[in-house]
Parts: C-alpha cells; sequence; structure tokens
C-alpha cells in the first residue's frame, strides 16, 4: 500500500458515489467539448476557402440570384483567369429525407479545373461513347460530362447514403419543385475536411433547362485571379460593373465570403460559450457539494491519520488528489468520448458546414477545466481536513 | 532518565469569553519503561493529559518534554513527525479506517517511513503475529470482534517501534474477557519490550495491571 492506493481506497468506500460523481462530469464535459466542437467546425469553415479566388454574391443577401449574363462581362474583367457558377439545389432524398447534404449546380468545365487542390475524382463510370474532354479535366469525368444528369458525389456521401457508382437516383425540389433524376457518374474525395464532404455536384445546364425555365441565374459566381495580390482591385472593378442594376453585386475573397456564410450564424458561437461556461460552474457545484461530504464523513479518520504521524500538508494532498482522479477521471472520459462520438457522426448541418469535429485543443481544454474543477472543488474540504484540530476531529462521533 | 516529564502544566480551554480549566498545574515525571495508569472521574483532564503528552494538543503553558524533546515548542510538520517516531496511540473505540485491512490499517503509520513496499509489509505481518492476528491480515474490520480490532490498534501503535504507548480507555469497549487479553498484551509490551505506557482508566481493575496509578481530580494530581 501506498499514499495513491489509500487515495483509491477512499475513493471506492462508497462506489456509488464516485462513479456517479465522475459519470456527471463526464456528461458536463462532453457537453462542453460538443459545443467547443461546434465552435471548431465553425472555425474549421471559415479557413475555408482560398485567397486566389472570390466570390461573388448578390450585394442584397445570399439569397438573391444574379442574372447568368453577369458571367461573361465578369469574365471580361482583366486578371480574372477563369469563372465558374454554383448554385444551391435544396433537394431531399425521399428515401431518406432525414439525411441531409448539399447539392450544387456548377458548370463543370470551369468549376472541376479551378477546384483541383481541393477535389481529387477517385471513380468514374467508363462512357458510353468517346467524348472530348477539355485538357484540364479529369478523364474520369467523361461519362459524366457526357450526361446531363449526371453528377458527381463526394466518396463520404457515397458510404454514408448506400449508393454506387451509376445508380440512379431522385432528388425532391424544394426550391425548384419536381422530381429530379441523377445518375452517379463519378466520385470525388475532398482533399480538404473544410470542403466537399457530403456535397453532391451536378451540370448547372440540368438546372438551368429544367428549374429556371431557360431563364438562368446564379446564386454565386466563383473567380479564378490570375495573381491573388489584385484581388481587392478585382473586387472592387467586378462590383462596378453592376452598381447601379438591379442585382447588384458583392465580391470578396472566397475565405472572406465563407467566413461570412458562418457570420450569418450570429452570436451562436458566444451563446455557446456561456452555456459552456454554465455547464462547468454547475458541475464544479456538484464536485465540490460531493467531496465536502465524502470528507465530512470522515472527519474521524482525518484526525486518526494525523494522530499517526500524517502531516497537514499530507491530508491536504490526500484529500486533493481523490477531487482530482474523480474529476479527471470524468473530465478525461467526457473530452475524449466527445472527441471519439462526435468525429464519428460526421455530421455536417445538410452540407451547411464540414463535418463536425472536435480539435484536440478542445479536448486539453477540457482536460484543464477538469483539472481546474478537481482544484476548486477539492480546495475547500482539503483545505478544512488540513486546518482540522485532532482533538475536534477525534471528539467527532459519525 | 524521565520519558516523560511535566513541569507546571496548565490547559484551560476557551468556550466564548468563558475559560474552562481542565488541567492546573501538573508536574509529573514517568520513567522509561514505566507503566502508568491515569484514573479519575469523568472531566477530571485525563484524556486531555494524555493529549498533551502525545503532542496532539497544547498546552496553555508549562513544559512537556517525552524522550528529551520539548514538545510543547513544537508544531505543524516538525511535530507530525515527531509524534510518529515517538508515540503510538491506543484509542476505546480503535479508530481502525473501515476500508483497510487489518494488515493495511498496521501498514498506515509506515507510509511515512522511507521503506520499500516489501519491508513494510514484512513489519506489519511481524506486529500482527506479536498481537497474536497472523491469521486475519486480510480482514476488514467490520469482519473482527472487539478485542481483535483493539488488537489490530496495538499492532498499529507498534510497528513503528515508538518508545511510549499512550492508550485511552483501551478496554472501555471490551467485555471482560477481551479487555483481559489487551490488559495482557500491554503488560507484556511494556515488559518484554520496555515500552513505556501510559493509560487512561476508569477501571480499578484495569489500573490493577500497571506499575502505578495516577489520580486525576478537577485538573489536580493526586496520589
Amino acid at each position: 500500500m501506498n499514499l495513491l492506493s489509500l487515495v483509491f481506497v477512499n475513493l471506492f468506500r462508497n462506489p456509488l458515489r464516485t462513479l456517479l460523481t465522475m459519470a456527471s462530469i463526464a456528461v458536463a464535459l462532453f457537453l462542453f467539448c460538443a459545443l467547443g466542437g461546434v465552435l471548431d467546425t465553425l472555425g474549421d469553415a471559415v479557413k475555408f476557402g482560398s485567397e486566389s479566388r472570390l466570390a461573388t454574391r448578390n450585394a442584397i443577401s445570399l439569397v438573391f440570384p444574379m442574372p447568368l449574363s453577369y458571367r461573361d462581362k465578369i469574365a471580361a474583367v482583366p486578371g480574372i483567369r477563369r469563372i465558374a457558377v454554383q448554385n444551391w439545389f435544396g433537394g431531399r432524398d425521399p428515401v431518406n429525407p432525414h439525411e441531409f447534404f448539399a447539392q450544387f449546380a456548377v458548370d463543370p468545365e470551369n468549376f472541376f479545373p479551378m477546384y483541383r487542390n481541393e477535389l481529387k475524382i477517385v471513380a468514374g463510370s467508363p462512357p458510353q461513347a468517346e467524348v472530348a474532354l477539355p485538357a484540364d479535366l479529369d478523364p474520369k469525368l467523361a461519362a459524366f460530362m457526357a450526361e446531363q444528369t449526371g453528377c458527381v458525389v463526394n466518396d463520404e456521401l457515397l458510404r454514408r447514403m448506400k449508393w454506387t457508382l451509376g445508380q440512379t437516383i431522385h432528388l425532391d425540389g424544394t426550391i425548384y419543385p419536381g422530381s429530379w433524376p441523377f445518375t452517379i457518374r463519378a466520385v470525388f474525395h475532398s482533399a480538404t475536411p473544410s470542403f466537399g464532404g457530403n456535397t453532391m455536384l451536378f451540370h448547372f445546364k440540368y438546372l438551368e433547362q429544367n428549374g429556371m425555365g431557360g431563364h438562368g441565374f446564379a446564386g454565386v459566381y466563383k473567380l479564378e485571379l490570375e495573381n491573388p495580390d489584385h484581388a481587392a482591385d478585382i473586387a472592387r472593378q467586378v462590383d462596378a460593373l453592376f452598381e447601379n442594376s438591379s442585382a447588384a453585386t458583392h465580391t470578396e475573397t472566397e475565405r472572406a465570403f465563407a467566413a461570412g456564410f458562418v457570420s450569418m450564424y450570429g452570436n451562436i458561437p458566444f451563446v455557446l460559450r456561456l452555456i459552456g461556461l454554465a455547464v462547468v460552474f454547475a458541475i464544479l457545484l456538484v464536485a465540490a457539494n460531493t467531496m465536502v461530504m465524502a470528507v465530512r464523513e470522515r472527519t474521524s479518520e482525518v484526525g486518526v491519520l494525523k494522530t499517526l504521524g500524517f502531516a497537514d500538508g499530507t491530508v491536504f494532498t490526500i484529500v486533493l488528489l481523490e477531487a482530482a482522479v474523480i474529476t479527471l477521471g470524468g473530465g478525461i472520459l467526457g473530452s475524449v468520448g466527445a472527441k471519439l462520438l462526435i468525429d464519428r457522426s460526421h455530421f455536417n448541418a445538410g452540407g451547411a458546414l464540414p463535418p463536425m469535429t472536435v480539435h484536440w485543443s478542445s479536448v486539453r481544454a477540457g482536460i484543464v477545466v477538469a483539472a481546474v474543477i478537481g482544484a476548486a472543488s477539492g480546495l475547500i474540504p482539503a483545505w478544512q481536513s488540513a486546518r482540522l484540530r485532532i482533538v475536534d476531529a477525534l471528539r467527532r462521533v459519525d | 532518565m524521565a520519558s516523560v516529564q511535566i513541569t507546571n502544566v496548565r490547559k484551560v480551554y476557551k468556550r466564548d469569553t468563558q475559560e474552562i480549566p481542565v488541567l492546573d498545574g501538573i508536574s509529573l515525571e514517568i520513567a522509561k519503561g514505566d507503566f502508568v495508569a491515569l484514573m479519575g472521574p469523568s472531566g477530571s483532564g485525563k484524556t486531555t493529559l494524555l493529549n498533551l503528552i502525545g503532542g496532539i494538543d497544547q498546552p496553555t503553558s508549562g513544559d512537556i518534554v517525552v524522550n528529551g524533546e520539548a514538545i510543547a515548542k513544537l508544531s505543524g510538520r516538525p511535530l507530525a513527525a515527531w509524534r510518529a517516531r515517538n508515540i503510538g496511540f491506543i484509542f476505546q473505540l480503535y479508530n481502525l479506517i473501515p476500508v483497510l485491512t487489518a494488515l493495511q490499517n498496521v501498514e498506515l503509520p509506515l507510509l511515512l517511513v522511507r521503506m520499500s513496499g516489501k519491508e513494510r509489509k514484512q513489519r506489519a505481518q511481524t506486529a500482527l503475529e506479536l498481537v497474536g492476528l497472523a491469521d486475519r491480515l486480510g480482514h476488514f474490520p467490520r469482519q473482527l470482534s472487539g478485542g481483535q480490532e483493539q488488537r489490530v490498534a496495538i499492532a498499529r501503535a507498534i510497528v513503528s517501534d515508538p518508545t511510549v504507548l499512550l492508550a485511552d480507555e483501551p478496554t472501555g469497549d471490551l467485555d471482560r474477557k477481551s479487555g483481559e487479553e489487551i490488559l495482557a498484551l500491554l503488560e507484556r509490551l511494556n515488559r518484554e519490550f520496555s515500552k513505556t505506557i501510559v493509560m487512561v482508566t476508569h477501571d480499578p481493575h484495569a489500573a490493577e495491571r500497571a506499575q502505578r496509578a495516577l489520580h486525576l481530580d478537577k485538573g489536580v494530581l493526586s496520589n
């Protein structure tokens, strides 16, 4: 036996209480880290995007589209290498209506070359016939390019929905009514987790002809620049083109665009932090109450230990270690549990965010919080035990 | 040389503004290897005197020297370390730790001494063998009789080989037979191992086993 085993023996003199306290701390720290994970995910979403690409949207709001005729005018601005259309579709799989994922209509000739570093085509259906592809398009996209109802899906999404390459799926349009058939002609892998996970891409022409009645509108234009140093100047020039039109534009770097998208969540990060702090404070009170009760029950034993020669500091350390074991045990369980469970959930708010994750920094923060709870909850009973006079402790009959 | 030397010790408890004198100018010398019974009515100050000798309480005034150390001047960690080296306590209600086995209870004082776990265990076993509980090492206090619990408490008191044993009503909670066994054990420790023993008791029969008896009444010693 040693001092540490004495700590563990004390902890398990009332195993149910210890386990329940540990469990309550684990649940609280799970929640704390899960909230941290939401903040991490929002942070990741902000990091998405390149400084060398611009995004042009309607100046009023992202929900208002811009005429498709803007495309050629914007493309003519000097310094723009490539322009791509990206339009939110908002479909729902009637087979799995609760499984949300993002669908974008894009013009593949420009979109895929623009995102060649982010989206890696990993599989494609063999083409029915010989197709002449632009040089900067992956040959695995040949079948997709030849078929207007073809689509390209992310590999995670393919696995999650249990789809297969070549399968035809139907989506119910929520913005563009009707049942829309799509045939999966290629699969891509997102090289960066903050972009493209659980996403489906399809031909903009398909949407334009069948959902917009041939009158094209675009939700967002993505602009690839020849020189990122000129981003601000080009953005000004683009917006100046449509300054007095019925659909004025707002152009910004893709990263700023993503940050603006996340800012639509308003004060959620602040509220989440507040909730996290409230949870921590509540659990601190629970842990402190448990420790005070646990130590009070054995006041006379503290007197015996001191009589045997245990110094005040040693008694202080024993009680503090008991609190630390309970809170750190629960804290590690809850924090690491949150990391493992949430990372594996692949939840992405219907494609609006990157897959939800809890960063290790949030796990570490959770463990530090647990250590602080341990110190704070153990400090008072430890201090009381250390200061307790032997004669007073021995006089106490429990 | 005296094992315990007490000179003009006073102890006054304060309750609000009221002062309650418990010991009033006690002077006493206990020789090394002596076995002293401390008797007196309830509230006479017996336990207080025992606590002062053991360094778990401080006198209001006066000097207490135990094994050559003026303990009234010690406090905190040095006093705790001195107590661990020099004093073995035996309580009326045994005061064993209920979640520790007999062996672990006896090992407790040795946690404060630098020694290997194996040696610690060996010494605790030896102490339990000495009190006749070699076959109860793994038993918890709730699995032992009162007499056996008190013998574990005695083993715990002697395991670090202190020279002074302080027993506060060691037979007060035991039946006659178990009480006799405990007294015989204390006698043996005094006779064979030269332990200085100060025993507080109400029982004249128990006091007869000591070499001498001291009587306290209203905080004053009377022979």
